[in-house]
């Protein structure tokens, strides 16, 4: 059911979908980026109408939902249940802020950046596949 | 001003993404949790395209546009690999990165999504003004 023909083509649409939205909007620049989060040197704001545009869009689409007992091709919605909000979330979040701002890149940019080839692109994103790996061994062990 | 239409109309099109692999599939397009997911080896087939679409969305941009998309990385390999293990690590921990609970997570008025974007913006623009203030 979850790995359906039509599951995988919404998949393949809308992974496309994004990574055009990640590579039109400048995302996948890391100067760009950096320039964003330089709120205290010469601030480059156009990154903010990114997370503004996504935001409102995908304001409507969790709006529609809402309406819905179930999406098209699934029997019931995947929402995360958590709602607690722990030293865990808060720590994992600045850990994550630091790295994003030494290089430019968050999970969906840096992958979608492999398309141009570069070796630096690839360093990241493996480095990132380990640090993912790696929580998940470690968060595995703790609990 | 002009700079800013193709950043507002890409972050619509990841707004559009994210609605229909909400509305079709019923899964948030978070790519932290994509990403642990297929290195879990969980739900291989819907990951894994979805990943090849963010791959040939470039490949799609820059054929369209006559040119590759800008993309100018600074950073050197030392500090890429520190900071590819922190972003991944980190975003694992967190629950979500800028996709998730940035973008999902505030579509969906989720506090715990507001504590992580409050804290990981701040936590970057901390570590970019500590970059350019030592290293000019």
């Amino acid at each position: 059911m979850r790995n359906s023909a039509p599951n995988i083509a919404t998949a393949l649409v809308s992974g496309l979908i994004f990574g055009l939205g990640l590579s039109l909007s400048g995302m996948i620049d890391p100067v760009r980026v950096q320039g964003f989060l330089d709120v205290f040197g010469a601030w480059d704001p156009s990154l903010a109408f990114v997370l503004g545009g996504a935001v409102v869009v995908a304001f409507l689409g969790v709006a529609v939902s809402r309406r819905l007992s179930k999406p098209a091709f699934d029997r019931e919605f995947h929402l995360p249940g958590t709602q607690t909000i722990d030293r865990r979330l808060v720590v994992g979040s600045a850990l994550f802020g630091i790295g994003w701002g030494i290089a430019g890149f968050c999970p969906g940019p840096a992958i979608s950046a492999l398309a141009l080839g570069k070796v630096e692109v690839v360093v990241f994103v493996l480095a990132m596949v380990l640090g993912v790996v790696a929580h998940d061994k470690w968060a595995g062990q703790i609990n | 001003m002009i700079e800013f239409i193709p950043s507002l109309a890409g972050g619509m099109l990841i707004g559009l993404s994210a609605s229909m692999l909400l509305l079709l599939n019923g899964r948030i397009a978070g790519i932290s949790g994509i990403v642990g997911r297929l290195a879990q080896g969980s739900h291989i087939g819907t990951n894994s395209v979805f990943v090849a679409g963010l791959i040939f969305g470039p490949i799609v941009h820059g054929l369209a546009a006559g040119q590759p998309p800008a993309s100018t990385i600074t950073t050197s390999w030392p500090l890429l690999v520190v900071a590819g293990l922190l972003v991944g690590f980190g975003s694992r921990m967190g629950s979500g990165c800028t996709s998730g609970h940035g973008v999902l997570g505030l579509a969906r008025l989720s506090p715990r999504s507001f504590v992580a974007v409050v804290t990981f913006l701040t936590a970057g623009l901390v570590t970019v003004g500590f970059i350019r203030g030592v290293m000019p």
